[in-house]
């Protein structure tokens, strides 16, 4: 019998459904979930589309050969159709935060800095905001520093933005029209009240949401072999993590 | 050509601006030391784009006065503990940053040209801080649309650590462009290299492709695992252990001195 699929893997073949129909997709510094969802998108769509990966930190699943501005320079022409986006903080308008909390330049506490967020956010039409602690102190009302906004007023060249949220209790997708979040699903084990406790901004959803799917036993097999031995590469001890879960959940 | 780390290092004079690379182009880690013992202070760094250990190392040594940056981190050991004291206590003057803002002023001083015009940015609080970006409408646009340009960066010196340069003082950076884009920028570049080859870098077509030629070199110096902790690509991996170690030591100002002290004795 398969063994029932784990919390983190039902995190990242979400983000692989997430991906479906891209053809190149980008992962940035200390991401092994996102990393591992473009890994598993990637073998699905094997012998039916290509779909080519960028992630920082890789040899193997890297090909840029102009430095650390061809990233960027591809999102500009267009040429990159998804990335994902985390942050200290995120609010309703899906504002992210990467700098700090409290005034700036002085924040009591310090995160390391907006990194391409400024201008990827702009340019890639397909960000997923990928932040797995989900609690008031994250998800907030109103960020304290803008690294990059959710929205656009009209007239700024905008061919990117959001167009979900997913984090350890659920998945939202952005609406940038109204704008705000709508609940898509809650993952197995979460309800709607502890996800409205644990959000400080206002969110739409159904009075009894979905539960987020598990994947089918060939996409977990998949996702345990392939994906796993690629990942092992650039993130070798989330990999060992994640094989010892599954090995203490087979015993178990 | 040839030089030694600390005659290098003596290059740096007070308020200088020094660019230096991010962590996995090759950062000349065997340059931190012999920069805090020269001792030139009021320094105003600019991470292309963004910085790890030496950053910190420098700001926890007190040298640094201004850090220009789309990030400071030491990646899978967590924040960088020197620059987020800094930050707090507001001992360091910040310019944030966004990674393509870095490149496009570095690339404005490659050509020659006052400024590059960028995307993105508009609306952020990383452009609302910034008084020496601009804000323009595009002249080439029949309706309004703004787009912001960034001046161009001239670092006084540029510093990284490559695999391999020639007698010449030909460098190879692979495919590590940033660190050509770094030395057309700066007017002095400083360089670590793990070897020094015999052949001419040039002579080949294979290696002239990735080679910066020495009209860029001000100075190389042969410096074995001179990235160190940081891996080098195609030579050696990252030691995050050892960045571990250093995260948890510089949480405290004692902690970085005795870690800094401890570095020192080693490389006696």
């Amino acid at each position: 019998m398969t063994l029932a699929p784990l919390p983190r893997e039902i995190l990242i073949c979400t983000i692989a459904r997430l991906l479906d129909g891209v053809r190149h997709v980008a992962v940035g510094a200390s991401s092994p979930m996102p990393a591992a969802g473009a890994m598993l998108r990637r073998a699905l769509d094997e012998g039916q589309a290509q779909v080519r990966l960028s992630i920082l930190g890789s040899v193997a699943h890297n090909f840029f050969t102009n430095g650390s501005a061809e990233l960027f320079d591809s999102a500009g022409q267009g040429r990159l159709d998804a990335f994902f986006l985390g942050g200290g903080q995120i609010d309703g308008q899906a504002n992210v935060n990467l700098v700090g909390v409290g005034d700036y330049p002085q924040t009591s506490v310090r995160w390391p800095g907006s990194f391409g967020s400024a201008y990827l956010y702009f340019t890639v039409p397909r960000v997923i905001l990928f932040r797995e602690e989900h609690t008031p102190r994250v998800m907030v009302e109103k960020v304290d520093f803008i690294s990059a906004p959710g929205i656009s007023p009209p007239g700024v060249y905008r061919p990117g933005g959001p167009v979900a949220l997913l984090t350890s209790k659920a998945l939202f997708r952005f609406e940038r029209d109204r704008p705000g979040f709508v609940l898509e699903s809650l993952h197995p084990r979460h309800s709607l009240d502890e996800l409205r406790a644990a959000t400080g901004f206002a969110f739409a959803h159904d009075e009894d949401p979905p539960v987020t799917p598990a994947p089918d036993a060939a996409t977990l097999a998949l996702l345990r072999g392939r994906v796993l031995d690629e990942l092992e590469e650039t993130y070798p001890a989330f990999a060992a993590d994640w094989r010892r879960e599954l090995a203490a959940h087979s015993l178990a | 050509m040839q030089g030694d780390l600390r005659s290098m290092a003596s290059r740096v004079r007070p308020g200088m601006c020094l660019a230096l690379p991010v962590d996995y182009a090759g950062v000349s880690m065997a340059m931190t030391a012999p920069l805090i013992q020269n001792g030139a202070g009021d320094l105003h760094l600019v991470c292309v784009p963004t910085g790890g250990l030496q950053v910190d190392q420098l700001i926890g040594a007190g040298l640094v006065g201004l850090v220009e940056t789309s990030a400071v981190s030491l990646g899978e050991a967590g924040g960088a503990p020197r620059f987020n004291a800094a930050v707090k206590s507001g001992s360091i003057r910040l310019r944030d940053a966004t990674c393509p803002a870095i490149h496009a002023g570095l690339m404005a001083a490659q050509k020659g040209s006052p400024f590059m015009p960028m995307r993105g940015l508009i609306g952020t609080d990383v452009l609302r801080h910034r008084q020496d970006w601009r804000v323009i409408d595009n002249p080439f646009a029949t309706e309004g649309d703004p787009v912001v340009l960034i001046p161009a960066i001239h670092p006084d010196i540029a510093i990284f650590h490559a695999p391999m340069a020639d007698r010449s003082g030909n460098v190879w950076i692979g495919r590590r462009r940033e660190l050509a884009a770094m030395a057309y920028a700066s007017s002095q570049t400083l360089v670590t290299v793990e070897r020094i080859v015999e052949q001419n870098l040039l002579a080949d077509e294979t290696t002239a492709a990735g080679t910066l030629p020495a009209l860029y070199v001000t100075e190389v110096a042969q410096a074995p695992r001179g990235a160190w902790p940081y891996g080098l690509w195609g030579e050696y991996p990252t030691d995050t252990a050892e960045l571990m170690r250093y995260a948890s030591a510089a949480r405290s100002a004692e902690g970085f001195a005795d870690y800094m002290a401890g570095q020192a004795k080693v490389q006696a």
